[in-house]
C-alpha cells in the first residue's frame, strides 16, 4: 500500500495498514543507526521545523536525530510559555513559519487539537509531537515497534497501561494504537484519574494494580505527573507508589516474558521502582532508541516522495 | 396610518387564541383582532397575510449585545438589527459589557444606545454583584428605576450561597427576578466542553453535567428559602430539568429557559475542535437533547432563549482550550425552534409561549400578547418557508454559528415593532 497523508495527528486516523507500513520502514531504517556513519542522503533539500510548546527532551530530539540521519535540515524553535504575551497567536506563529517554505511542521502543544487547528490552515505537512492530553502518536508507534520486537507481534497480547490515564496522551494513542493491532488493553489506576467514558475505547479498566498486570504480557507505566497532588487526585506520594507504584514483587502476577516499559523521563521510586525500570524486564532504553527509528520513518513517509521513484 | 394584517393565523397564547383573524394596528397599538373581513381596508395599509402565522413579537430573554465596551463583535444597533431579522422584537441584554452593567449610569447609557439605534425593545438586565465579582449587591433599587427589568451574574454566577441568599431576598424587596447561570466554578475547573466520551476522546477537559446541576439545586433551595422570583437560565442536563419539575411540582417560585443549540446539538459538533461549539454550558449528549425537549413539552422550561454571544475571530479562531465560549443565536432561534413544531415536541402556541408569552410574564415586561391596547408587536411567520443558514447573510457582526449551512424550515417574513416593520424578508 502507499502512504498518502499530509498530516500525521493521531492513531485514530491511522489504519492498522497504515501503522504496519510505518512499523515496517522503520525497521527497514533502523540499521542506519548503527552505521559507523549514520546518515544517508534520502532527505536531502528538505526542511523539517520543530515547534515546541512544551518542554520535551526526548521526543525533540529524537526527531531532529530521525531528520538528520536522513539529511533533512533541521530547525527548532522552541516557544517559552510566555510568548503568547506578546500577542502572535498559533495561526499566524505558523503562517510566518510557513512562509520560509518547510516541507514539515512537527509540534508540541499544551492544547488539545492544536496540530488539527495548523493542519487546516497551511499547505505543508504537520505531524503531532503530542497536544495536550489527547494524543502523541509518534510515542505510541515507537511502543508499537519495540512490542513486535520483543513479541513477534502485535495481535492477542494483554497489555496494561498504569497510572494517570485521564491525563495522558500516551494512554490515548496507545490505547487507540493496540486496540486496533489486536491486543487487548487493560487500565489502571485511583478513579480520579481513570475517566469512566474510556470503556468507550475498548478498554478494560481496573481500579487494581496488581489485577490489570495478572497474565500480563507488557506492562506500560505512565509518568505520574506531580502537580496533580495539589489537585486532589490523590493524596500523597507515598500512598500512590504504595498502591500504583510497579515493584519487583508484582512482575510475578504477570506473563513470565513479560515487558515493562515507560514512556519517560521516569520519577523513580514513585511509579515505578529501580529494580523494575533497571532490570531484565526493562524495555526503556529500547523505547527510545526505537524512537529514532519510527521518526525516521514518519518523516520519509510524509516528505520522501521525491525519492521513492 | 393605520395598518392591517389580513387573512393570517393568529396565535396569541396569552389569550389561548390560535384562529383566523386580521389585526388592525395604529399609533403603535394593537387596536383589535376580528374574523376575516369585518375590518375594512379602505385608507390603511394591507399586509396580506394569507398562509402566515401572526404572533406576538418574540422576546429573546438572554442575550449578549456587547455594548458598552466590545462593539467589535457586536453593538445595540447591529445585536437589535440580529434580533429583527430573526423574528424579535424585544431582547433581555445581559450586563456582561465592559463597564459591567451593574449601576444606574451604565443601565440608562444602554437604554438611550437603544433609543437612539435600536430595531428592537432592550431591556436590560443589570448585574446581581458589584462588577459581577461575587463580592458585594449591586444597587437594585437604583438599578431599577433607571430601567433594569432582571438581576444576573451571567457567565460569573454567584458562588457564595449566603451572598446569593441576601441578593434573592433583596431582589424581592423590588420584584425583580434573578437570572442564574447555574453553574459550580469549582467543579467546572478548567473544563471546556462536556465531560463524556468525546471529550475523553478528543482530550478536552470536561464539564460535567454535576457543575450545572448542584448550582441548579442549590438556587431552588434558596429560592424556596427566600421565596424570591428565580429564573434558571440555559438549561442544559436531564438532571436540571428533573430538578426544576420537582421544585414546580413543590410550588417553588422558580422559571428556567433553554436554548436552541442544547435541543438541536450534542457534544458530537465539537469534534474536529470546532470552537464555534464551544459554548457555556457546553453542548451535552442526545439523552440531555430528549430530557430538555420533554422539559419544553411538559413546561417545566418555560422559555427558549438564544443565549447569543458574539465573539469575533480573534477569540475564535485560536486552539480549542483558548477560544472563547459561546455562539450566536438570533438569527437562528426561530428556525432551530420550528423544527420541535414541525416535529410534533410543541404546539405552535406552546413555542410561541416560550419565545415571547412567558418570556415578557418572567421579566415583567409589556409584549407577549395581541390583546387590544398591547404595544404592535408583532412577528409574521412562513412555517413552511425553506432557508439555508448562511452567517455572511447575518445582521450580526459575528459569525461564531455552529449551524452554518443547516436547511431549516420556518422563517420571520415580517418583524414589527410598534406598528412599523423594521424587518422584511
Amino acid at each position: 500500500m502507499a502512504y498518502q497523508r499530509k498530516d500525521l495527528l493521531g492513531i485514530e486516523d491511522l489504519s492498522a495498514e497504515e501503522i504496519q507500513l510505518i512499523l515496517d520502514t522503520a525497521d527497514s531504517l533502523k540499521e542506519i543507526s548503527t552505521r559507523s556513519i549514520k546518515k544517508v542522503p534520502t532527505l536531502r533539500g528538505k526542511t523539517v521545523v520543530t515547534l515546541f510548546y512544551e518542554p520535551s527532551t526526548r521526543t525533540r530530539m529524537s526527531f531532529e536525530i530521525a531528520a538528520k540521519r536522513l539529511s533533512a535540515d533541521t530547525v527548532n524553535l522552541t516557544v517559552a510559555a510566555s510568548s503568547a504575551v506578546k500577542g502572535e497567536t498559533l495561526a499566524d506563529t505558523a503562517h510566518n513559519l510557513e512562509a520560509m517554505q518547510p516541507d514539515l511542521l512537527i509540534i508540541r502543544h499544551q492544547a488539545s487539537g492544536a496540530p488539527h487547528f495548523l493542519a487546516r490552515r497551511l499547505r505543508c505537512g504537520v505531524v503531532n509531537a503530542g497536544d495536550g492530553l489527547h494524543e502523541h502518536p509518534t510515542q505510541a508507534l515507537l511502543d508499537l515497534l519495540t512490542v513486535r520486537e520483543a513479541k513477534g507481534r502485535l495481535s492477542g497480547l494483554k497489555v496494561a497501561i498504569i497510572g494517570d490515564i485521564a491525563h495522558s496522551r500516551v494512554a490515548r494513542s496507545n490505547i487507540r494504537a493496540f486496540t486496533k493491532m489486536g491486543s487487548e488493553v487493560t487500565v489502571a489506576g485511583p478513579a480520579t484519574m481513570l475517566p469512566p467514558y474510556l470503556a468507550t475505547m475498548g478498554v478494560k479498566m481496573v481500579y487494581s494494580l496488581e489485577e490489570a498486570v495478572r497474565g500480563a504480557d507488557v506492562i506500560m507505566m505512565l509518568r505520574l505527573q506531580l502537580e496533580r497532588m495539589g489537585q486532589w487526585f490523590f493524596p500523597t506520594l507515598r500512598e500512590y507508589s504504595a498502591t500504583f507504584g510497579l515493584a519487583l514483587r508484582h512482575l510475578a502476577l504477570a506473563k513470565e516474558d513479560v515487558i515493562i516499559m515507560h514512556p519517560g523521563p521516569i520519577n523513580r521510586g514513585v511509579e515505578i521502582s529501580p529494580e523494575v525500570a533497571d532490570g531484565p524486564y526493562s524495555v526503556i532504553l529500547e523505547q527510545v532508541t526505537n524512537g529514532v527509528a519510527v521518526r525516521m520513518a514518519v518523516l520519509l513517509l510524509h516528505i520522501g516522495g521525491g525519492e521513492k521513484s | 396610518m393605520s395598518l392591517l394584517i389580513t387573512g393570517g393565523l393568529v396565535v396569541d397564547p396569552s389569550q389561548n387564541l390560535t384562529a383566523a383573524r386580521d389585526v388592525l394596528i395604529a399609533e403603535g397599538k394593537i387596536i383589535a383582532l376580528e374574523p376575516p373581513g369585518r375590518l375594512l381596508p379602505e385608507g390603511r395599509q394591507i399586509i396580506a397575510a394569507q398562509g402566515l402565522v401572526v404572533t406576538c413579537g418574540l422576546i429573546d430573554m438572554h442575550v449578549h449585545l456587547r455594548e458598552p465596551g466590545e462593539e467589535y463583535k457586536e453593538t445595540i444597533a447591529s445585536g437589535t438589527r440580529a434580533a429583527a431579522q430573526g423574528g424579535f422584537t424585544a431582547v433581555a441584554a445581559m450586563p456582561n459589557t465592559k463597564p459591567v452593567n451593574d449601576n444606574a449610569t451604565t443601565t440608562r447609557f444602554i437604554l438611550e444606545r437603544a433609543k437612539l439605534t435600536a430595531s428592537a425593545r432592550v431591556y436590560p438586565v443589570a448585574a446581581v454583584t458589584v462588577g459581577s465579582q461575587g463580592q458585594a449587591l449591586a444597587e437594585y433599587a437604583d438599578l431599577k428605576g433607571a430601567g433594569a427589568v432582571a438581576l444576573s451574574d451571567d457567565g460569573r454566577p454567584v458562588m457564595n450561597a449566603l451572598l446569593m441568599r441576601r441578593a434573592l431576598e433583596y431582589a424581592r424587596t423590588f420584584d425583580l427576578p434573578i437570572i442564574s447561570h447555574a453553574e459550580d466554578l469549582h467543579l467546572r475547573a478548567d473544563g471546556v466542553m462536556h465531560e463524556g466520551v468525546v471529550s475523553v476522546c478528543l482530550g478536552l477537559k470536561g464539564i460535567p453535567a454535576a457543575a450545572e446541576e448542584v448550582m441548579v439545586s442549590r438556587e431552588v433551595a434558596l429560592a424556596q428559602l427566600t421565596g424570591a422570583r428565580l429564573h434558571i437560565a440555559h438549561v442544559s442536563t436531564a438532571g436540571s430539568v428533573e430538578i426544576i419539575r420537582r421544585a414546580k411540582a413543590a410550588g417553588i417560585p422558580v422559571t428556567a429557559e433553554t436554548a436552541p443549540h442544547y435541543f438541536s446539538l450534542t457534544d458530537e459538533a465539537v469534534e474536529g475542535y470546532n470552537t464555534n461549539a464551544k459554548v457555556n454550558p457546553p453542548l451535552r449528549t442526545a439523552t440531555d437533547v430528549a430530557a430538555i425537549k420533554a422539559g419544553l413539552a411538559d413546561g417545566t422550561l418555560d422559555a427558549i432563549a438564544s443565549d447569543h454571544a458574539p465573539h469575533s475571530s480573534l477569540e475564535k479562531d485560536l486552539e480549542f482550550a483558548a477560544a472563547a465560549f459561546g455562539l450566536i443565536g438570533l438569527e437562528t432561534s426561530l428556525g432551530l425552534s420550528l423544527k420541535l413544531v414541525h416535529d410534533g415536541h410543541l404546539t405552535l402556541s406552546q413555542l410561541i409561549a416560550k419565545m415571547s408569552t412567558n418570556p415578557a410574564r418572567i421579566l415583567g415586561v409589556e409584549g407577549g400578547t395581541l390583546t387590544p391596547g398591547a404595544p404592535a408587536d408583532l412577528t409574521i411567520i412562513d412555517l413552511q418557508r425553506e432557508w439555508q443558514v448562511e452567517v455572511n447573510s447575518f445582521a450580526s457582526k459575528s459569525r461564531n454559528c455552529p449551524f452554518q449551512g443547516w436547511r431549516l424550515k420556518g422563517q420571520a417574513v415580517y418583524t414589527i415593532l410598534g406598528g412599523k416593520v423594521v424587518w422584511q424578508a
